[in-house]
Protein backbone atom coordinates (compact mmCIF):
# COMPACT_ATOMS: atom_id res chain seq x y z
CA UNK A 1 0.00 0.00 0.00
CA UNK A 2 1.30 3.42 -0.96
CA UNK A 3 -0.05 5.01 2.21
CA UNK A 4 2.16 2.74 4.33
CA UNK A 5 5.22 4.38 2.77
CA UNK A 6 3.84 7.88 3.25
CA UNK A 7 2.91 6.99 6.85
CA UNK A 8 6.35 5.50 7.57
CA UNK A 9 7.95 8.67 6.24
CA UNK A 10 5.63 10.85 8.31
CA UNK A 11 6.32 8.84 11.48
CA UNK A 12 10.11 9.03 10.93
CA UNK A 13 9.96 12.78 10.21
CA UNK A 14 7.79 13.52 13.25
CA UNK A 15 9.82 11.29 15.56
CA UNK A 16 13.12 12.72 14.26
CA UNK A 17 11.91 16.28 14.80
CA UNK A 18 10.63 15.39 18.29
CA UNK A 19 14.00 13.85 19.20
CA UNK A 20 15.67 16.96 17.74
CA UNK A 21 13.51 19.19 19.96
CA UNK A 22 14.31 17.07 23.02
CA UNK A 23 18.02 17.21 22.18
CA UNK A 24 17.73 20.99 21.85
CA UNK A 25 16.13 21.25 25.29
CA UNK A 26 18.76 18.92 26.77
CA UNK A 27 21.54 21.08 25.30
CA UNK A 28 19.90 24.28 26.46
CA UNK A 29 19.39 25.60 22.91
CA UNK A 30 16.07 27.10 21.85
CA UNK A 31 16.17 25.14 18.60
CA UNK A 32 15.64 21.81 16.94
CA UNK A 33 19.00 20.04 16.96
CA UNK A 34 19.57 17.80 13.92
CA UNK A 35 15.94 16.65 13.67
CA UNK A 36 16.07 16.09 9.90
CA UNK A 37 19.32 14.11 10.13
CA UNK A 38 17.91 11.97 12.95
CA UNK A 39 14.75 11.34 10.91
CA UNK A 40 16.92 10.21 7.96
CA UNK A 41 18.78 7.77 10.20
CA UNK A 42 15.43 6.43 11.48
CA UNK A 43 14.17 5.97 7.92
CA UNK A 44 17.33 4.15 6.77
CA UNK A 45 17.14 1.87 9.84
CA UNK A 46 13.43 1.24 9.20
CA UNK A 47 14.14 0.25 5.61
CA UNK A 48 16.89 -2.17 6.62
CA UNK A 49 14.60 -3.72 9.25
CA UNK A 50 11.66 -3.99 6.80
CA UNK A 51 13.80 -5.67 4.14
CA UNK A 52 15.20 -8.14 6.71
CA UNK A 53 11.78 -9.08 8.03
CA UNK A 54 10.27 -9.40 4.55
CA UNK A 55 7.73 -6.61 5.06
CA UNK A 56 9.20 -4.35 2.36
CA UNK A 57 6.66 -3.85 -0.44
CA UNK A 58 6.55 -2.02 -3.75
CA UNK A 59 3.74 0.24 -2.55
CA UNK A 60 5.69 1.23 0.54
CA UNK A 61 8.70 2.09 -1.59
CA UNK A 62 6.52 4.18 -3.94
CA UNK A 63 5.00 6.13 -1.07
CA UNK A 64 8.41 7.25 0.17
CA UNK A 65 10.03 7.76 -3.22
CA UNK A 66 7.21 10.00 -4.46
CA UNK A 67 8.15 12.53 -1.78
CA UNK A 68 11.88 12.06 -2.34
CA UNK A 69 11.41 12.88 -6.03
CA UNK A 70 9.47 16.05 -5.11
CA UNK A 71 12.33 17.44 -3.12
CA UNK A 72 13.81 19.68 -5.82
CA UNK A 73 10.40 21.25 -6.70
CA UNK A 74 9.79 21.86 -2.99
CA UNK A 75 13.21 23.54 -2.73
CA UNK A 76 12.23 25.69 -5.74
CA UNK A 77 9.04 26.73 -3.94
CA UNK A 78 11.11 27.45 -0.83
CA UNK A 79 13.51 29.62 -2.85
CA UNK A 80 10.52 31.47 -4.36
CA UNK A 81 9.20 32.41 -0.92
CA UNK A 82 12.37 33.86 0.62
CA UNK A 83 13.06 37.50 1.36
CA UNK A 84 15.36 37.89 -1.66
CA UNK A 85 15.01 41.68 -1.81
CA UNK A 86 16.78 41.93 1.55
CA UNK A 87 19.40 39.36 0.48
CA UNK A 88 20.27 41.23 -2.72
CA UNK A 89 21.27 44.25 -0.65
CA UNK A 90 24.07 42.11 0.85
CA UNK A 91 25.09 40.81 -2.63
CA UNK A 92 28.91 40.52 -2.49
CA UNK A 93 28.71 38.11 0.47
CA UNK A 94 27.13 35.49 -1.81
CA UNK A 95 29.81 35.85 -4.48
CA UNK A 96 32.73 35.73 -2.04
CA UNK A 97 31.44 32.86 0.11
CA UNK A 98 30.40 30.82 -2.95
CA UNK A 99 33.61 31.31 -4.94
CA UNK A 100 35.84 30.88 -1.90
CA UNK A 101 34.27 27.63 -0.79
CA UNK A 102 34.55 25.97 -4.19
CA UNK A 103 38.20 27.01 -4.64
CA UNK A 104 38.89 25.51 -1.21
CA UNK A 105 37.01 22.31 -2.06
CA UNK A 106 38.57 21.84 -5.51
CA UNK A 107 42.01 22.12 -3.89
CA UNK A 108 41.06 19.59 -1.23
CA UNK A 109 39.87 17.14 -3.93
CA UNK A 110 43.22 17.50 -5.68
CA UNK A 111 45.09 16.80 -2.42
CA UNK A 112 42.98 13.92 -1.08
CA UNK A 113 42.65 12.02 -4.35
CA UNK A 114 46.46 11.98 -4.52
CA UNK A 115 46.76 10.33 -1.07
CA UNK A 116 47.38 6.59 -1.28
CA UNK A 117 47.54 4.40 -4.38
CA UNK A 118 46.06 5.88 -7.51
CA UNK A 119 42.81 4.15 -8.47
CA UNK A 120 42.12 2.75 -11.91
CA UNK A 121 40.74 5.36 -14.28
CA UNK A 122 37.37 4.75 -15.98
CA UNK A 123 39.20 4.07 -19.27
CA UNK A 124 41.41 1.46 -17.59
CA UNK A 125 38.42 -0.22 -15.90
CA UNK A 126 36.53 -0.45 -19.20
CA UNK A 127 39.62 -1.78 -21.01
CA UNK A 128 40.15 -4.43 -18.30
CA UNK A 129 36.48 -5.45 -18.35
CA UNK A 130 36.49 -5.73 -22.14
CA UNK A 131 39.65 -7.83 -21.90
CA UNK A 132 38.05 -10.11 -19.29
CA UNK A 133 34.95 -10.54 -21.46
CA UNK A 134 37.12 -11.46 -24.44
CA UNK A 135 39.09 -13.95 -22.35
CA UNK A 136 35.84 -15.48 -21.07
CA UNK A 137 34.43 -15.75 -24.60
CA UNK A 138 37.67 -17.33 -25.81
CA UNK A 139 37.61 -19.83 -22.93
CA UNK A 140 34.00 -20.77 -23.74
CA UNK A 141 34.83 -21.17 -27.41
CA UNK A 142 37.81 -23.42 -26.68
CA UNK B 1 -12.79 36.31 -13.54
CA UNK B 2 -13.96 36.67 -9.97
CA UNK B 3 -14.94 33.00 -9.95
CA UNK B 4 -11.45 32.03 -11.15
CA UNK B 5 -9.75 34.13 -8.49
CA UNK B 6 -11.93 32.51 -5.84
CA UNK B 7 -11.10 29.04 -7.14
CA UNK B 8 -7.34 29.73 -7.19
CA UNK B 9 -7.44 31.22 -3.69
CA UNK B 10 -9.32 28.22 -2.33
CA UNK B 11 -6.83 25.76 -3.88
CA UNK B 12 -3.55 27.45 -3.03
CA UNK B 13 -1.41 24.32 -2.76
CA UNK B 14 -2.62 23.00 -6.14
CA UNK B 15 -1.82 26.36 -7.76
CA UNK B 16 1.67 26.10 -6.24
CA UNK B 17 2.16 22.58 -7.65
CA UNK B 18 1.11 23.82 -11.10
CA UNK B 19 3.31 26.94 -11.00
CA UNK B 20 6.39 25.10 -9.73
CA UNK B 21 5.79 22.34 -12.28
CA UNK B 22 5.79 24.91 -15.08
CA UNK B 23 8.96 26.49 -13.67
CA UNK B 24 10.69 23.08 -13.54
CA UNK B 25 9.62 22.23 -17.07
CA UNK B 26 10.86 25.58 -18.42
CA UNK B 27 14.15 25.21 -16.53
CA UNK B 28 14.86 21.73 -17.85
CA UNK B 29 14.06 22.97 -21.35
CA UNK B 30 16.52 25.87 -20.92
CA UNK B 31 19.11 23.51 -19.45
CA UNK B 32 18.87 21.12 -22.39
CA UNK B 33 18.51 23.57 -25.26
CA UNK B 34 20.44 26.66 -24.19
CA UNK B 35 23.20 25.30 -21.95
CA UNK B 36 23.40 21.81 -23.52
CA UNK B 37 23.09 20.19 -20.12
CA UNK B 38 26.06 22.04 -18.71
CA UNK B 39 23.97 23.77 -16.05
CA UNK B 40 21.56 21.35 -14.38
CA UNK B 41 17.85 22.12 -14.76
CA UNK B 42 17.30 22.09 -11.01
CA UNK B 43 19.85 24.88 -10.49
CA UNK B 44 18.14 27.01 -13.14
CA UNK B 45 14.76 26.35 -11.48
CA UNK B 46 16.08 27.44 -8.07
CA UNK B 47 17.63 30.59 -9.57
CA UNK B 48 14.30 31.27 -11.27
CA UNK B 49 12.58 30.82 -7.90
CA UNK B 50 14.91 33.33 -6.25
CA UNK B 51 14.37 35.77 -9.14
CA UNK B 52 10.58 35.48 -8.83
CA UNK B 53 10.85 35.92 -5.06
CA UNK B 54 12.70 39.16 -5.80
CA UNK B 55 9.93 40.30 -8.15
CA UNK B 56 7.30 39.35 -5.58
CA UNK B 57 9.14 41.22 -2.85
CA UNK B 58 9.51 44.38 -4.94
CA UNK B 59 5.85 44.27 -6.05
CA UNK B 60 4.29 43.73 -2.64
CA UNK B 61 6.93 45.05 -0.27
CA UNK B 62 6.41 41.87 1.74
CA UNK B 63 8.94 39.42 3.14
CA UNK B 64 7.68 36.12 1.75
CA UNK B 65 8.62 36.52 -1.91
CA UNK B 66 6.04 35.06 -4.30
CA UNK B 67 3.84 33.90 -1.43
CA UNK B 68 2.86 37.54 -0.84
CA UNK B 69 1.29 37.79 -4.28
CA UNK B 70 -2.46 37.16 -4.28
CA UNK B 71 -3.37 33.62 -5.42
CA UNK B 72 0.17 32.37 -4.81
CA UNK B 73 -0.13 31.98 -1.05
CA UNK B 74 0.06 28.22 -1.56
CA UNK B 75 3.75 28.58 -2.42
CA UNK B 76 4.32 29.25 1.26
CA UNK B 77 2.79 25.91 2.20
CA UNK B 78 4.63 23.98 -0.54
CA UNK B 79 7.99 25.55 0.31
CA UNK B 80 7.35 25.63 4.03
CA UNK B 81 9.19 23.71 6.73
CA UNK B 82 6.71 20.81 6.93
CA UNK B 83 6.85 19.59 3.33
CA UNK B 84 10.54 20.49 3.02
CA UNK B 85 11.56 18.28 5.95
CA UNK B 86 9.23 15.55 4.68
CA UNK B 87 10.82 15.49 1.21
CA UNK B 88 14.41 15.71 2.42
CA UNK B 89 13.97 12.82 4.84
CA UNK B 90 12.49 10.79 1.96
CA UNK B 91 15.70 11.13 -0.08
CA UNK B 92 17.54 9.09 2.59
CA UNK B 93 15.56 6.09 1.33
CA UNK B 94 17.77 5.92 -1.76
CA UNK B 95 21.01 5.58 0.18
CA UNK B 96 22.50 2.14 -0.37
CA UNK B 97 24.31 1.20 2.83
CA UNK B 98 26.39 -1.54 1.17
CA UNK B 99 27.60 0.79 -1.59
CA UNK B 100 28.22 3.52 0.97
CA UNK B 101 30.53 1.27 2.97
CA UNK B 102 32.57 0.72 -0.19
CA UNK B 103 33.36 4.44 -0.33
CA UNK B 104 35.15 3.79 2.94
CA UNK B 105 37.43 5.98 4.97
CA UNK B 106 38.46 8.30 2.16
CA UNK B 107 34.81 9.11 1.45
CA UNK B 108 34.24 9.82 5.14
CA UNK B 109 37.25 12.15 5.30
CA UNK B 110 36.05 13.95 2.18
CA UNK B 111 32.55 14.30 3.68
CA UNK B 112 33.92 15.68 6.93
CA UNK B 113 36.13 18.22 5.18
CA UNK B 114 33.41 19.02 2.65
CA UNK B 115 31.16 20.09 5.52
CA UNK B 116 33.75 21.80 7.70
CA UNK B 117 35.77 23.82 5.13
CA UNK B 118 32.86 25.67 3.44
CA UNK B 119 31.20 26.23 6.82
CA UNK B 120 34.27 27.87 8.33
CA UNK B 121 34.77 29.97 5.21
CA UNK B 122 31.08 30.96 5.11
CA UNK B 123 31.16 32.02 8.77
CA UNK B 124 34.37 33.99 8.15
CA UNK B 125 32.90 35.86 5.16
CA UNK B 126 29.66 36.53 7.06
CA UNK B 127 31.68 38.01 9.94
CA UNK B 128 33.59 40.20 7.50
CA UNK B 129 30.20 41.47 6.29
CA UNK B 130 29.20 42.49 9.78
CA UNK B 131 27.12 39.56 11.07
CA UNK B 132 27.92 38.83 14.70
CA UNK B 133 25.03 36.80 16.10
CA UNK B 134 25.56 33.04 16.30
CA UNK B 135 22.26 32.18 14.53
CA UNK B 136 22.97 34.28 11.41
CA UNK B 137 26.61 33.17 11.27
CA UNK B 138 25.70 29.48 11.54
CA UNK B 139 22.97 29.84 8.89
CA UNK B 140 25.29 31.63 6.43
CA UNK B 141 28.10 29.12 7.09
CA UNK B 142 25.63 26.29 6.47
CA UNK B 143 24.57 27.97 3.21
CA UNK B 144 28.16 27.69 1.98
CA UNK B 145 27.85 23.91 2.57
CA UNK B 146 24.75 23.45 0.36
CA UNK B 147 21.57 25.35 -0.45
CA UNK B 148 19.59 22.78 1.55
CA UNK B 149 21.73 22.78 4.70
CA UNK B 150 21.50 26.60 4.86
CA UNK B 151 17.70 26.98 5.07
CA UNK B 152 17.24 23.80 7.15
CA UNK B 153 19.73 25.18 9.68
CA UNK B 154 18.24 28.66 9.52
CA UNK B 155 14.70 27.35 10.06
CA UNK B 156 15.81 25.14 12.95
CA UNK B 157 17.59 28.03 14.66
CA UNK B 158 14.92 30.63 13.86
CA UNK B 159 17.08 32.83 11.63
CA UNK B 160 15.83 35.95 9.85
CA UNK B 161 14.25 35.29 6.41
CA UNK B 162 16.74 37.63 4.72
CA UNK B 163 19.62 35.63 6.19
CA UNK B 164 17.99 32.37 5.02
CA UNK B 165 17.60 33.83 1.51
CA UNK B 166 21.29 34.77 1.53
CA UNK B 167 22.28 31.28 2.61
CA UNK B 168 20.21 29.73 -0.21
CA UNK B 169 21.71 32.13 -2.74
CA UNK B 170 25.24 31.24 -1.57
CA UNK B 171 24.53 27.51 -1.87
CA UNK B 172 22.94 27.87 -5.30
CA UNK B 173 25.79 30.01 -6.56
CA UNK B 174 28.21 27.34 -5.31
CA UNK B 175 26.21 24.57 -7.04
CA UNK B 176 26.21 26.47 -10.34
CA UNK B 177 29.96 27.08 -10.07
CA UNK B 178 30.53 23.35 -9.45
CA UNK B 179 28.42 22.43 -12.48
CA UNK B 180 30.09 24.87 -14.82
CA UNK B 181 33.62 24.71 -13.41
CA UNK B 182 34.16 20.97 -12.94
CA UNK B 183 34.89 20.04 -16.57
CA UNK B 184 37.56 22.74 -16.70
CA UNK B 185 39.44 21.68 -13.56
CA UNK B 186 38.82 17.90 -13.87
CA UNK B 187 42.31 17.13 -15.24
CA UNK B 188 44.02 19.42 -12.75
CA UNK B 189 42.43 17.78 -9.72
CA UNK B 190 42.81 14.19 -11.00
CA UNK B 191 39.13 13.58 -11.61
CA UNK B 192 39.28 10.51 -13.87
CA UNK B 193 38.61 7.52 -11.60
CA UNK B 194 35.78 6.31 -9.28
CA UNK B 195 37.83 6.92 -6.16
CA UNK B 196 38.50 10.60 -6.88
CA UNK B 197 34.87 10.96 -8.01
CA UNK B 198 33.75 9.76 -4.56
CA UNK B 199 36.16 12.21 -2.91
CA UNK B 200 34.80 14.93 -5.18
CA UNK B 201 31.16 14.09 -4.30
CA UNK B 202 31.93 14.18 -0.58
CA UNK B 203 33.75 17.50 -0.73
CA UNK B 204 31.46 19.38 -3.11
CA UNK B 205 28.25 18.16 -1.57
CA UNK B 206 25.38 19.53 -3.63
CA UNK B 207 23.92 16.52 -5.48
CA UNK B 208 22.76 18.66 -8.40
CA UNK B 209 26.15 20.41 -8.61
CA UNK B 210 28.08 17.16 -8.40
CA UNK B 211 25.91 15.18 -10.83
CA UNK B 212 25.77 18.09 -13.27
CA UNK B 213 29.51 18.73 -13.06
CA UNK B 214 30.48 15.06 -13.38
CA UNK B 215 28.00 14.49 -16.22
CA UNK B 216 29.70 17.28 -18.14
CA UNK B 217 33.14 15.77 -17.34
CA UNK B 218 32.57 12.02 -17.76
CA UNK B 219 29.12 10.46 -17.47
CA UNK B 220 30.52 7.19 -16.08
CA UNK B 221 31.69 8.98 -12.92
CA UNK B 222 28.23 10.30 -11.94
CA UNK B 223 27.02 7.41 -9.68
CA UNK B 224 30.26 7.44 -7.67
CA UNK B 225 30.12 11.16 -7.03
CA UNK B 226 26.39 11.11 -6.27
CA UNK B 227 26.93 8.28 -3.79
CA UNK B 228 29.01 10.35 -1.39
CA UNK B 229 27.18 13.58 -2.21
CA UNK B 230 23.86 12.10 -1.03
CA UNK B 231 25.32 11.84 2.49
CA UNK B 232 26.54 15.40 2.38
CA UNK B 233 23.19 17.14 2.88
CA UNK B 234 22.15 14.73 5.64
CA UNK B 235 25.38 15.19 7.55
CA UNK B 236 25.20 18.95 7.08
CA UNK B 237 21.60 19.05 8.36
CA UNK B 238 22.68 16.95 11.35
CA UNK B 239 25.80 18.85 12.43
CA UNK B 240 25.18 22.47 11.31
CA UNK B 241 22.21 23.27 13.58
CA UNK B 242 23.69 21.23 16.44
CA UNK B 243 27.45 20.87 16.98
CA UNK B 244 28.49 23.70 14.64
CA UNK B 245 25.90 26.08 16.11
CA UNK B 246 27.02 25.31 19.66
CA UNK B 247 30.67 25.91 18.70
CA UNK B 248 29.88 29.20 16.95
CA UNK B 249 27.71 30.24 19.91
CA UNK B 250 30.51 29.46 22.38
CA UNK B 251 33.08 31.33 20.25
CA UNK B 252 30.88 34.39 19.78
CA UNK B 253 29.84 34.43 23.42
CA UNK B 254 26.17 35.19 22.70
Amino acid sequence: MTISGVALLAICTLLGNYLGDLLGIALGVKANVGGVGLAMILLISARIWLVKSGLFSHGLKMGVELWGSLYIPIVVAMAATQNVVAAVKAGPLVLIAGTGSIILCFSAVALISRIGPKGETMDEIEAREAHERDALAAAKGA
Amino acid sequence: MEALAKLLNANGLLVAFAVVGLMMWTSYFISKRLTFGRIHGSAIAILMGLALAFVGGVQTGGQKGMADLPMLGGMGLMGGAMLRDFAIVATAFEVDVVLAKRAGLIGAIALGLGTLLPFVLGVGVAMAFGYHDAISLTTLGAGAVTYIVGPVTGAALGADSAVIALSIATGVFKAVLVMVGTPFVAKLIGLDNPRSAMVFGGLMGTVSGVSGGLAATDRRLVPYGALTATFHTGIGCLVAPSIFYLIVKALMGN
